[in-house]
């Protein structure tokens, strides 16, 4: 896949702290991409300069393949993590505004305005001022606003803090209705779920270094440690939990299964392959549960954070 | 595009506020309500009339006590001066009271006024006038003059001004000038006072909600920071427009409903009226030749360039603090070159307009717009003029590359007040 934004050696410093140090992304035409780091670590500062907010102080930024220029930000939505919104403007008049700031006409804005507001259900509150509607509608605006322009990249910071269930998924069925049209959606947050749940592809950022980029499954392969969960009813209990410990390194795993059998996280030696357990096991007894402990996202970036301090 | 899309919006923002509406339509009631107060009240002071008693026991100077609108004289001096005094403390304001004298020049020392409440220095003085003037005459008879010869030598000088070029210039001319001339200064200040706080709230407020962040990914903050200064400036254009045109209109209705003449005194005699208006009409073709394309041309050029500059620099204290409050320690600096102007404008400029401390204040970017304004119906040679303008918009352009970096470095900053060394570090970046 060709990429849409391609980040190349960013650097940013304020004064003597470096924001960023000599990050490169490549974020894919059509994809859901997992911008994932802990707080302070150089996210808002790359979004910022992909939005132009921000300059960087070298590297440079292509999108679709062309330096990034003033013109582009029409081509990009950005909904920031600290939501904002003209209090006492109205809803209506507020929305037509930033979309044509971001180069729409004022017709176009009108039809586009319409047919959001028709699929969320909120055309009554054309006339009400931001303070009169609750956070949670406040939210919904505030998505409408960022994608109105129809924008090629959707770049969204925590975009589901603050919504309640149903308004997530609602969101949530929206950007993915976005992707399938062919809009990228970049997502900016440090909670796992949604990650494991939308994004095809990750990048992590900690400490103003990029640390981990890729697909999330080739970033998962990376990271898979040859450990599979096993779950025995064996003839001797005593006796195979003291063979298998002195065969391979095992740790006490916490899936469910219906009996009460024994159950192990057992890490192979690399290279070893998973056939030579499970050829061991079904000497020991019935082998009720097998199955390879896949990493979730939420244990690589503990598990890479962890490794730089 | 962007650009007139946020003036759009920053005007609409100004002009739909209620408390915008409010103001623009009440101050000019309000302000009107204080004229016809002040002047009912000043003719109503006028109309008291105090009466004085006074106890003559030989009658020199009673007669010379002569009545008029303000004071009425009553002679005691047939009572006992115990039963006077007992009759003026209680239906007089005051007693005066003449002693018999042998020798007339005791007189000088020895006329008492005897009150509860203190006089006024006029009314004291207007007394020691009647005493002296009669002991004057007193003197000049006994010397053997005719103080009636006196009267006719006596001459009132009236000095004729006028220029090389030969026109005639009038007396009270340069007071109608700076009069003219602080007016234009004075709105000058007012605009830059009211309208810059206007927009540093504005900036304040989008930086709370923080919207600004989703502007300024759509537009340049220099874009959204001139949006910000034009539309505001326009809507207090509007808003002075609105202000002048219902207070013309109110005063005129009002000065003829309620017959009050505000603004002049009522309690003018005839004479007087008639000298003033002779008077206003040998200065009226003089104010009407004064520079006045000159005068508001520059009016417009030094007032946009004034309240840019200010506005600017309003903007960028709003980016750089999180709340009104924590402004204040900024706008001090901002508040003392316009009151210097003001004042410093105001005081040299009656004395020599073209004098070295009026001439420089008029070509410091920060205080020109309003001591050049002073200047101007004076007669400014143009080169100097020019000068100042070139110099304030040199500034102004300075101030806003400076400003507008303060502001889009403040505008993300959130969470800390900045001291002046952070704002300084800022502009490096």
């Amino acid at each position: 896949m060709k990429p849409i934004l391609e980040v190349k050696n960013v650097v940013k410093q304020y004064g003597d702290y470096t924001a960023l140090n000599s990050v490169s992304l490549s974020v894919p035409q059509g994809s859901i991409y997992g911008l994932l780091g802990p707080n302070g670590a150089g996210k808002t500062s790359l979004i910022r300069i992909i939005n132009q907010i921000t300059m960087p102080d070298s590297g440079e930024i292509l999108l679709d393949g062309e330096k990034l220029a003033p013109h582009h930000v029409s081509h990009i939505g950005y909904m920031p993590e600290e939501r904002g919104l003209y209090k006492s403007m109205k809803v209506g008049e507020q929305a037509l505004y930033l979309a044509q700031l971001k180069g729409l006409t004022k017709k176009e804005a009108k039809e586009q305005l319409d047919y959001w507001f028709d699929k969320l259900e909120i055309k009554g509150w054309w006339n009400k001022k931001i303070q009169e509607l609750s956070k949670g509608m406040a939210q919904k605006i505030q998505f409408v606003v960022t994608v109105l322009h129809r924008p090629k990249l959707l770049i969204l910071d925590e975009p589901f803090s603050g919504f309640d269930p149903v308004n997530a998924n609602l969101i949530k069925d929206e950007i993915l209705e976005l992707r399938d049209k062919g809009t990228t959606v970049i997502f900016s947050t440090h909670r796992m779920e949604s990650v494991e749940d939308m994004c095809d592809h990750i990048a992590l950022i900690h400490q103003s270094n990029k640390l981990i980029e890729g697909e999330l499954q080739d970033v998962k392969r990376r990271y898979r440690t040859n450990t599979f969960e096993v779950g025995i009813a064996p003839e001797n209990f005593q006796h195979l939990l003291a063979d298998i410990s002195t065969r391979y390194t095992t740790r006490q795993a916490s899936f469910k299964t219906l009996d009460d059998e024994l159950k192990l996280e057992v890490e192979l030696p690399k290279g070893t392959p998973s056939r030579d357990l499970l050829r061991y096991l079904t000497d020991k007894g019935d082998v009720t549960y097998f199955m390879e402990k896949i990493p979730s996202v939420n244990d690589i970036f503990i598990q890479t954070v962890s490794q730089q301090k | 595009m962007s650009l007139s899309l946020i003036i759009k919006r920053e005007f609409n923002a100004k002009v739909r506020n209620k408390s915008f509406i409010v103001m623009t339509f009440l101050s000019p009631l309000l302000f009107t309500a204080m004229a016809l107060l002040v002047g009912y009240l000043a003719s109503v002071n006028g109309d008291e009339v105090v009466k004085i008693a006074v106890h003559d026991q030989v009658g020199t100077l009673v007669k010379d006590f002569k009545n008029d609108k303000k004071t009425h004289y009553t002679d005691l001096s047939a009572l006992p001066l115990a039963l006077a005094k007992e009759k003026a403390a209680e239906g007089y304001e005051g007693l005066i009271y003449v002693p018999a004298v042998t020798d007339a020049k005791d007189l000088l020392h020895k006329v008492e006024y005897i009150s509860n409440e203190s006089p006024s220095m006029e009314f004291i003085s207007n007394i020691e006038d009647v005493v002296n003037d009669k002991l004057t005459r007193f003197n000049l008879e006994k010397a053997g003059i005719d103080y009636k010869k006196i009267d006719e030598a006596k001459t009132d000088a009236d000095i004729r001004l006028s220029k090389f070029s030969g026109e005639e210039s009038l007396r009270w001319l340069n007071e109608i000038k700076i009069g003219i001339g602080f007016a234009f200064g004075y709105l000058i200040m007012m605009f830059i006072i009211i309208y810059g706080n206007m927009v540093m709230r504005s900036v304040i407020e989008e930086k709370t909600n923080r919207i600004i962040e989703i502007i300024i990914s759509s537009v340049k903050p220099f874009q959204l920071m001139m949006g910000k200064i034009i539309g505001t400036s326009m809507a207090g254009l509007l808003q002075f427009l609105i202000w002048a045109v219902l207070g013309g209109i109110l005063l005129f209705v009002a000065g003829n409903v309620f017959g009050l003449d505000v603004g002049a005194t009522s309690a003018a005699s005839p004479e007087a009226t008639q000298a003033a208006t002779t008077g206003m009409q040998a200065y009226l073709p003089e104010i009407l030749n004064l520079p006045w394309g000159t005068m508001l041309l520059s009016f417009l050029i030094f007032f946009t360039g004034g309240f840019f500059l200010y506005s600017s620099i309003y903007a960028s204290i709003g980016a750089a603090v999180d709340s009104e409050t924590d402004s204040q320690q900024f706008l001090l600096p901002i508040i003392l070159p316009l009151m210097l102007g003001v004042y410093v404008g105001f005081f040299t400029v009656i004395n020599d307009p073209h004098g070295t401390v009026a001439t420089v204040f008029s070509m410091i970017p920060l205080t020109s717009p309003i001591v050049m304004m002073m200047r101007l119906p004076f007669g400014v040679p143009l080169w100097e003029v020019a000068l100042s303008m070139a110099i304030l918009f040199a500034t102004f352009f300075g101030v806003v590359w400076f400003a507008s970096k303060i502001y889009r470095i403040g505008i993300l900053m959130y969470g800390k007040k900045p001291t002046y060394k952070e704002i300084f570090k800022w502009l490096r970046y």
